[in-house]
């Protein structure tokens, strides 16, 4: 680890302000991941500003309906909170399948966004990466891909975002509030993060020293019937190999509406659009969800380590949305 | 880069000057010499370090100790009142849950803040319904306590431990 | 037959003592000790698989101040015997695999090591090198022997002609990965050197299963006298065979302390480190060919396994050696090739060779129960052998059909139900069963030390280690028998070269060979001076051999009962369900036996359901941390069950003990893999059985 300058911020515009003006700082929240990639050596910031302090703790109702997550609420509160688990049981759901009790106690909104890839080679700063070093290669190309993404990948990186928490948000069309040196601005969450593209190393739509306060989540009934389901290679305490988070509307065996995302597999925390297309005014069957799985998995570009990910996701997505509409028409 | 840090750990107050790279978990050894936190992966990826801060489970491997000033720090050498071992331990010691014993000064720090959750009413993952009450039952440990590993295997008697803490 | 003790400790359930220093987090591991005026190490690992280190700059980690030295094969201590390629850390410019040491940087204080270390840039000029397991190579070899000492190949009779008249055979390829024992305290030592009586003196705290091993190794290699070696492991977090023999790590540690000034250097393996330098089990493709007759009875068994080795150092592992003993089988033929590789050192991981030979074997076995009909657990009994079928000696006890029914009894296993024909909502349940067996192994030349102190107590001995086994514990109640006292009077000493030699806690072999020199020694108290000797009389006695080793052939039997549930869409395996039946002799200590037990089985499951190093044509080991190899967490282990059948191996030692380390992991995988197949009609034949083989 590089040594670097140490500072708690008070409050929010001074964090800003801190970190704008220095292109070495960086902010840290719980520190669960940055601290990690400070000791692989993957980031050197000369200046950390924590935020793990400042008044973002809190999980508000919206006026008309709706959340805003402070980002700095930890992630076991969050799943914990009584409006999450009533209004949008998934995202719980999803926190509780993430990491363990321990990491959730200290990991934040903000810093479970802007978590970085498990890629093995990103996390070996002796491998190849462009994402970590922008032009260098990538390691994984011929490497080890169980854990890679199929979908949204380049021939400059295949690394799969690893947030369970982002993937039921993207799900609920969460936007995520952003506060930089001129003000405040909102970024729909699906647009949030960047595709790897030719620039794996831009991550998100960020810009340095620009701080996250809150994640807003509109109103949305369905979402109280909603589901998580996270297959690992551990009962727990794993990463996704596929994950899926769904809310369904069922009525007379019609799909009325759907919001459906993937974990796991995408470069981003992957909002299945072209599914949800498919299923909305068809029939609430399994050979209906696995067609609409199909649909979007169409694009997907496996490698010969990760090609299980396209049959685990679509029966994983029937398994969900049968589960919802089982639930649905009970 | 030093810091001055000031904090509690098992009860006694402690300023020191520290490296801001200095983790809760190495500042505890190698500054205090408090060994009860082991560190088994340095990463997150065990459990090993498990202590409570301000009450709350945390893996200390991945906290910088500059950001913990002012808290109250409780390890497994900390949860002893007098000679008396916590239930918990105790618990532990009854149901011979532990071999090597390089996990459980961390499995009985995330066992006794998991149990405070549970108390404050907090589901996990295998909790099918989020609105009712927890019951602690084997698969609700076993799903909170999975964040800290046992290469010796001993969860069985750990569980069954935690069981019987749980109901003293 | 060997003199049996009367027991009264031995049998009883003794909780552990040192317990409560566990569960307070007081009890010392090696790092922990304090040690005036420490340095702290940080290791510089390669980063080709194989080449020569041409350069090394360490003028930026000097500029981080506070750096002491920066060791690398140009300035290193000298070694005086560089013939172990794994240990002649830093001796040349010679890189043999990824993750080898080129560099140690001893500073002042671990942050200030461990970022020196990232800024020492190395220089190489890389080979061309192989890293993947490939069984078809044409480079295969025979190695000498398999380990310990094993004949590397075995042919009785004819086993073509037996498998080309079989009613019934089985052929098929079984593989299991490179795993790690990944004990939860990563390798560490600290090492000082200093002066004692004239003389250069090693120190060394150390994560060891063997204090005297450790010193016996290290000795030569410094060109000093064993005394001149001190090593002490009061408390050893887990090591399941990679702390057996003293690794790379260990031999950095000493020579980090030639260059710190004199000051004690602690040097700990970073998690990841441990990978490529505490051991690995190797990986291996096995076929296995079965024939038998209309009724399951074996005619012919061919094992042949392929594994690899590192170019570096071989380690051949003994992985179709209970094939040789397991079934009655009058053809048989065993064969283990090598694969060397550009890859790090393979050594012991808990049950080297029964392990992954219990999974392709056992899995075979019951290939054969579903193509001739016959019940799987029968099938089992009707191939039990009356008398070791590879040395022809009397088994002293075999007892793998009782341990068979009492599981399956226990399980409520259920005879002729097809495969995928139940259900229970998601999930596809099945069943499985599988064998295990281990060798009773006994390391000679161990002693003890009795003295008689007042008021009736003893202080005993030994230089044994107790790595989670319960060794503090058992080996009291072994003395106290032993000595004819109350385990209360017992003070034991272990840990320490300073205490009379002892072998490695390795092979289950501890018990045996340390609780023997302690009987001897107290027996030998008895002798000298009597049924109440004067306070500070002592005796020591060495383990004597035993020749019924040489006239009965002694193991340990079990069986596995497994219930493994699989997701039908998904393909994740569960198993909410293991019961297992032990023959082993007597229990000493059910408590910590219990406790051993089940760890070996939950090692077992781990290994079924989840454990896989990857090795990548880089020569990587990419998933080198414990988010990536899984090893089986909370959530992962059921309802667990390990029972023994109530008895005495009057053949083994003076205990009637055989030893429980090990057995318990043998047959474990294998009996997963059978209940997935029953749940699914899937059949997998490789490791771990992950959902992506299971579902789809
Ligand atoms: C062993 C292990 C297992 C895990 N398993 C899972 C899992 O299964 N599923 C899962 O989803 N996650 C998992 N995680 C990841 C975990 O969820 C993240 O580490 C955590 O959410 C990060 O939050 P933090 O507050 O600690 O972030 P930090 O580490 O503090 O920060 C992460 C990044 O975000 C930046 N940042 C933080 N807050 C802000 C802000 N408000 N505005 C702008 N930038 C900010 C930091 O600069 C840094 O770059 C696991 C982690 C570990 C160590
Ligand atoms: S040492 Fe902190 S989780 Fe492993
Ligand atoms: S007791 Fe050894 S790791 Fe848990």
């Amino acid at each position: 680890m590089k040594p670097f300058a140490y500072d708690r911020a008070t409050d929010a515009d001074g964090a800003v302000a801190t970190v704008t003006a220095d292109p070495d700082a960086m902010f840290v929240a719980g520190g669960t991941n940055l601290v990690d990639h400070l000791k692989l050596g993957l980031v050197t910031p000369e200046h950390l500003v924590d935020v793990s302090r400042l008044p973002l703790d809190q999980v508000t109702e919206r006026e008309g309906g709706g959340l805003r997550i402070g980002a700095t609420v930890r992630n076991a509160d969050l799943a914990a909170h009584p409006l999450v688990r009533q209004l949008y049981p998934v995202l719980s759901h999803a926190l509780l399948a993430g990491a363990s009790g321990q990491l959730r106690n200290v990991a934040t909104t903000g810093g479970n966004l802007l978590q970085r890839t498990r890629c093995a080679y990103f996390q070996d700063v002796t491998a190849a990466c462009n994402k970590r070093d922008p032009g260098s290669g990538c390691a994984a190309l011929s490497g080890w891909t169980r854990y890679h993404a199929i979908l949204g990948t380049s021939s400059d990186c295949l690394a799969a975002h690893p947030s369970d928490m982002a993937v039921a948000m993207v799900a609920l069309d969460a936007e995520v509030v952003v506060l930089g040196p001129d003000g405040e601005r909102r970024v729909a969450l699906e647009h949030f993060h960047r595709l790897p593209g030719d620039r794996p190393d831009l991550e998100t739509v960020l810009e340095h020293g620009e701080l996250i306060t809150a994640v807003e989540i509109p109103p949305l009934a369905m979402a109280r019937r909603s589901a998580y389901r996270k297959v690992r290679d551990r009962a727990s305490y794993a990463f996704a190999l596929v994950s899926v988070a769904a809310a369904l509307d069922v009525q007379d065996g019609v799909v009325r509406d759907v919001r459906l995302a993937l974990g796991g597999v995408g470069t981003r925390p992957w909002r299945a659009r072209v599914a949800e297309e498919a299923l909305v005014g068809g029939p609430a069957t399994e050979a209906a969800f696995a067609e609409a799985a199909r649909a979007e998995l169409a694009a997907a570009s496996p490698t010969d380590d990760n090609a299980f990910k396209i049959p685990m996701t679509r029966s994983t997505v029937v398994a969900v949305l049968s589960g919802l509409a089982g639930e649905e028409t009970r | 880069m030093e810091a001055d840090l000031t904090w509690r750990v098992d009860g006694v107050e402690h300023t020191l000057a520290v490296d801001t790279r200095t983790t809760v978990l190495d500042a505890l050894r190698d500054r205090l010499g408090n060994t009860s936190p082991k560190k088994g992966c340095d990463h997150g990826q065990c459990g090993a370090c498990t202590v409570l801060v301000d009450g709350r489970r945390q893996l200390s491997c991945l906290g910088l100790a500059v950001a913990h000033d002012g808290s109250e720090i409780t390890t497994a050498a900390g949860l002893v009142d007098g000679d008396e071992l916590h239930p918990v331990q105790q618990a532990f010691v009854d149901h011979d849950g532990l071999q090597c014993g390089y996990c459980t000064p961390g499995q009985v720090c995330s066992a006794v803040g998991m149990l405070d959750e549970v108390k404050a009413g907090h589901p996990s993952a295998v909790s099918d319904d989020l609105e009712a009450d927890v019951e602690l039952d084997e698969d609700e440990i076993r799903e909170r306590m999975s964040g800290n590993l046992c290469r010796c295997g001993a969860y069985s008697n750990i569980v069954a431990a935690i069981e019987e803490a749980a109901r003293a | 037959m060997t003199q049996q003790l009367d027991t009264t400790e031995i049998g009883a359930a003794r909780g552990r003592v040192d317990a409560r220093a566990k569960v307070t987090g007081t009890a010392p591991y090696a790092y922990e000790h304090h040690v005036d005026q420490a340095t702290y190490g940080h290791l510089v690992l390669s980063s080709i698989a194989r080449g020569r280190v041409t350069a090394i700059d360490a003028t930026e980690a000097f500029a981080q101040g506070g750096v002491h030295a920066v060791v690398t094969h140009e300035n290193a201590h000298r070694l005086a015997d560089v013939s172990d390629g794994e240990l002649a850390v830093l001796q040349s410019d010679r890189v043999g695999f990824r993750g080898q040491i080129v560099a140690i940087v001893v500073a002042e204080d671990p942050e200030t090591a461990r970022e020196a270390a990232r800024l020492v840039q190395v220089t190489y000029d890389e080979e061309p090198h192989e890293s993947v397991l490939d069984a078809d190579s044409p480079d295969l070899y025979a190695p000498d022997q398999v380990n310990p000492a094993f004949e590397t190949d075995t042919d009785e009779g004819d086993v073509e002609a037996a498998l080309a008249e079989a009613a019934f055979t089985v052929d098929a390829v079984y593989e299991t990965p490179v795993q790690h024992n990944s004990p939860m305290e990563p390798h560490q030592t600290v090492a000082t050197w200093d002066h004692h009586d004239g003389r250069d003196r090693l120190v060394l705290l150390d994560s060891t299963q063997g204090v005297h091993p450790v010193r016996q190794t290290l000795a030569p290699l410094f060109a000093l006298d064993p005394q001149q070696v001190t090593v002490e492991a009061p408390f050893v977090g887990g090591g399941f065979g990679s702390k057996g023999m003293p690794h790379a790590n260990v031999v950095a540690a000493a020579i980090a302390a030639k260059h710190s000034g004199g000051r004690p250097v602690k040097l700990p393996l970073t998690r990841q480190q441990t990978f490529t330098l505490g051991g690995h089990r190797t990986p291996t493709v096995q076929r296995v060919r079965l024939g038998a007759d209309a009724d399951g009875r074996l005619d012919a068994t061919w094992h042949e396994v392929v594994e690899h080795t590192s170019r570096v150092k071989e380690f051949a592992e003994q992985t179709a050696v209970a094939t040789r003993l397991m079934y009655d089988s009058p053809n048989r033929r065993t064969s283990h090739r090598l694969h060397a590789l550009d890859v790090p050192v393979a050594s012991w991981m808990r049950a080297p060779g029964e392990a992954p030979g219990s999974f392709a074997l056992e899995v075979a076995m019951d290939e054969l129960a579903v193509a001739t009909g016959v019940d799987p657990v029968e099938l089992r009994v009707r191939n039990d052998p009356a008398s070791d079928p590879e040395s022809g000696h009397p088994w002293s006890q075999r007892h793998l059909v009782e341990c068979l029914r009492e599981g399956a009894e226990r399980f409520g296993w259920q005879t002729g139900v097809p495969p995928r024909s139940r259900r229970e909502g998601r999930w596809l349940v099945g069943q499985g069963v599988a064998s295990a067996t281990y060798p009773l192994n006994v390391m000679p030349g161990n002693e003890a030390e009795v003295e008689a102190l007042d008021g009736g107590r003893y202080a005993v001995r030994i230089g044994a280690v107790d790595i989670g086994t319960g060794a503090r514990t058992i080996l009291g109640q072994i003395a106290a028998d032993a000595l004819g006292c109350p385990v209360g009077a017992v003070e034991l000493s272990i840990g320490d070269t300073s205490l009379p030699f002892a072998t490695v806690a390795g092979g289950s072999a501890g018990t045996t060979s340390w609780g023997s020199a302690i009987v001897a020694a107290a027996r030998a108290l008895r002798d000298e001076h009597g049924a109440s000797p004067a306070v500070g009389a002592v005796a020591r006695g060495v383990q004597p051999e035993n020749p019924d080793t040489e006239q009965y052939s002694i193991h340990s039997f079990g069986a596995h009962f497994v219930e493994a549930h699989v997701d039908a869409h998904t393909g994740e395996v569960r198993v909410p369900r293991m019961v297992s039946v032990f023959s082993a002799g007597r229990i000493i200590n059910p408590t910590t036996a219990r406790s051993q037990l089940l760890g070996g089985m939950v090692m077992g499951l781990s290994a079924a359901l989840h454990e896989e190093t990857v090795i990548d044509p880089s020569g990587r080991m990419p998933n080198h941390d414990l988010a990536q190899y899984h090893v089986a967490s909370h959530a992962d282990i059921g309802h667990l069950e390990a029972h023994w059948l109530d008895e005495v191996d009057e053949h083994a030692n003076p205990m009637g003990s055989k030893g429980i380390g090990e057995i318990g992991i043998v047959g474990a995988a294998a009996a997963v893999a059978n209940a997935t197949f029953d749940a699914t009609g899937v059949r997998v034949r490789s490791l771990p059985l992950t959902a992506d083989k299971l579902g789809g």
